[in-house]
């Protein structure tokens, strides 16, 4: 399959499991809002663009505010994870091995305790913008910081329970190919 | 001017994530009730084919309490049919007259046509309610929602052709018009965006007696709202120490997590009202400036 009709799949997926079932089934809480959607942007590959990345990142955000009828929210939040993405990927990875033996980010393709850390740092600034942004309409600050906290919470719990329960099928890049 | 294009040039990603940044904060920023953008319209209709078809799946799974609910109300209204008195054999259909006026002077004030929710949340703090009726099915913008046991859910403010939405009562910015049922004092009723299953009543002077349990219902004040339908029971009183109102937390009439079929509310002179309150406001503004 090839890289793009990939990830226009992963796309379709991942914004109708956000609006139809993440979005639509009772939350354990107020505050805890499960979120998965933006692991599409997270999953691109590793060679995209530094600009294909921000239109990507902010056509995913625009895409899910049609649904929930929060035009700009999630677009904002997306964007600017989609501009973080390769200064993080760039600091976890070694300055070495500047070419990557597989096509997008991984645990297999970057180690899991680098990999953690990657989707730990987006997360928790896709949440903390987004709630911010909330919460310059309304609210107060402790309902602002529980929130951030246990939505990326319970949004790793979920990214961790995807990466194993559907491990990718990556194949090793080599120069013979 | 060189200097500057290859600054531009060196930084273009950052530019253009500024000015993505400032695409959607300007989005976020300027939607809301009154200033609405354009194209959410045309996205209505593509969400909406989709939502409409997730939502013959989902239908299936609240039958038995939405058939329940609107057995309730048919009921209700059976009760109130004029052959329903003095004759033993009842005919099941009712026939609608075409004409406004009857014979004893009564006019039509609301006109309500029937409704499916095809996307619903409760968990965002500004919910909308996507309807599939939309403006080549009569839907206009102010139109009232009613929930299938009658009981108020929100006032449509966008339409786009064949869909409309509605701003739901779980919306912070929205507020009713609503009185009590005992006393018949008015208040407004909003939310203050956390428990999906509260809202709160503010405006009631503490000088009328409020108890747990009385009944809150939309009031004859408001421009949208066919009055007396029920909004929801007082659940906690508290008194306002600061004012001399109270704030009363109510529990709320209609159950928002599982609409499906809905009423909407039309109020046939609400464009005169409002024109003529308009008028007043103008009238008496111009007076005040040239006063003769």
């Amino acid at each position: 399959m090839s890289d793009l009709l990939r990830n226009i799949i992963r796309f379709a997926v991942f914004i109708l499991v956000q609006v139809y079932i993440l979005n639509k089934m009772p939350h354990l809480h107020r505050f805890i809002t499960p979120y998965i959607y933006f692991l599409f942007i997270l999953w691109l590959p590793f060679t995209i663009s530094r600009f294909g990345l921000l239109v990507i990142g902010f056509v995913t955000g625009l895409t899910l505010d049609y649904f929930t009828m929060t035009p700009g929210l999630h677009a904002a939040a997306c964007t600017l994870i989609a501009y973080v993405r390769p200064f993080v990927i760039n600091v976890l990875t070694p300055k070495d091995s500047s070419e990557f033996n597989y096509r997008e980010p991984s645990p297999k393709a970057m180690q899991w305790t680098p990999y953690a850390v990657y989707v730990f740092v987006l997360t928790l600034l896709h949440h903390g913008y987004m709630v911010f942004l909330e919460w310059l309409d309304v609210g107060n600050f402790l309902d602002f910081i529980i929130k951030v906290i246990a939505t990326t919470g319970i949004s790793l719990l979920l990214i961790f329970m995807v990466e194993l329960l559907f491990p990718r099928q990556l194949k090793f890049r080599t120069n013979t190919a | 001017m060189r200097n500057v294009l290859l600054f531009i040039r060196r930084y273009r990603t950052f530019f253009a994530f500024l000015i993505l940044q400032g695409v959607a904060l300007w989005f976020l920023f300027s939607y809301n009730r009154f200033h609405r953008a354009k194209f959410l319209g045309v996205a209505n209709e593509v969400t909406g084919v989709i939502n409409s078809q997730y939502n013959k799946v989902e239908d299936y799974f609240t039958l038995r309490e939405e058939n329940k609910r609107v057995n309730r109300l048919n009921d209700s209204l059976l009760n109130l049919l004029p052959s329903h008195y003095g004759r033993r054999d009842t005919t099941v259909s009712a026939v609608q007259d075409s004409v406004p006026y009857d014979t004893l002077g009564h006019y039509r004030r609301y006109f309500s046509r029937p409704a499916t929710v095809v996307y619903n949340t409760v968990n965002s703090q500004k919910n909308y309610i996507q309807l599939n009726r939309g403006a080549n099915q009569g839907i206009k913008d102010n139109m009232a929602v009613l929930g299938s046991d009658g009981s108020a859910v929100g006032v449509v403010v966008n339409v786009s052709p064949n869909f409309s939405q509605a701003m739901s009562l779980l919306h912070v910015q929205h507020k009713v018009n609503a009185s009590l049922k005992k006393s018949g004092n008015f208040g407004t009723v909003e939310w203050d965006g956390k428990d999906p299953r509260y809202l709160t009543l503010r405006g009631i002077p503490q000088s009328v007696e409020v108890n747990k349990g009385d009944t809150v219902l939309t009031s004859t004040y408001s421009f949208n709202f066919p009055p007396g339908h029920m909004v929801g029971y007082i659940d906690e009183v508290i008194k306002d120490k600061s004012t001399n109102f109270y704030v009363l937390k109510i529990r709320t009439a209609a159950n928002f997590f599982n609409l499906q079929q809905v009423h909407v509310i039309e109020n046939v002179e609400r464009d005169e009202q409002w024109q003529l309150m308009q008028d007043t406001k103008n009238k008496i503004e111009q007076g005040k400036k040239a006063p003769k």
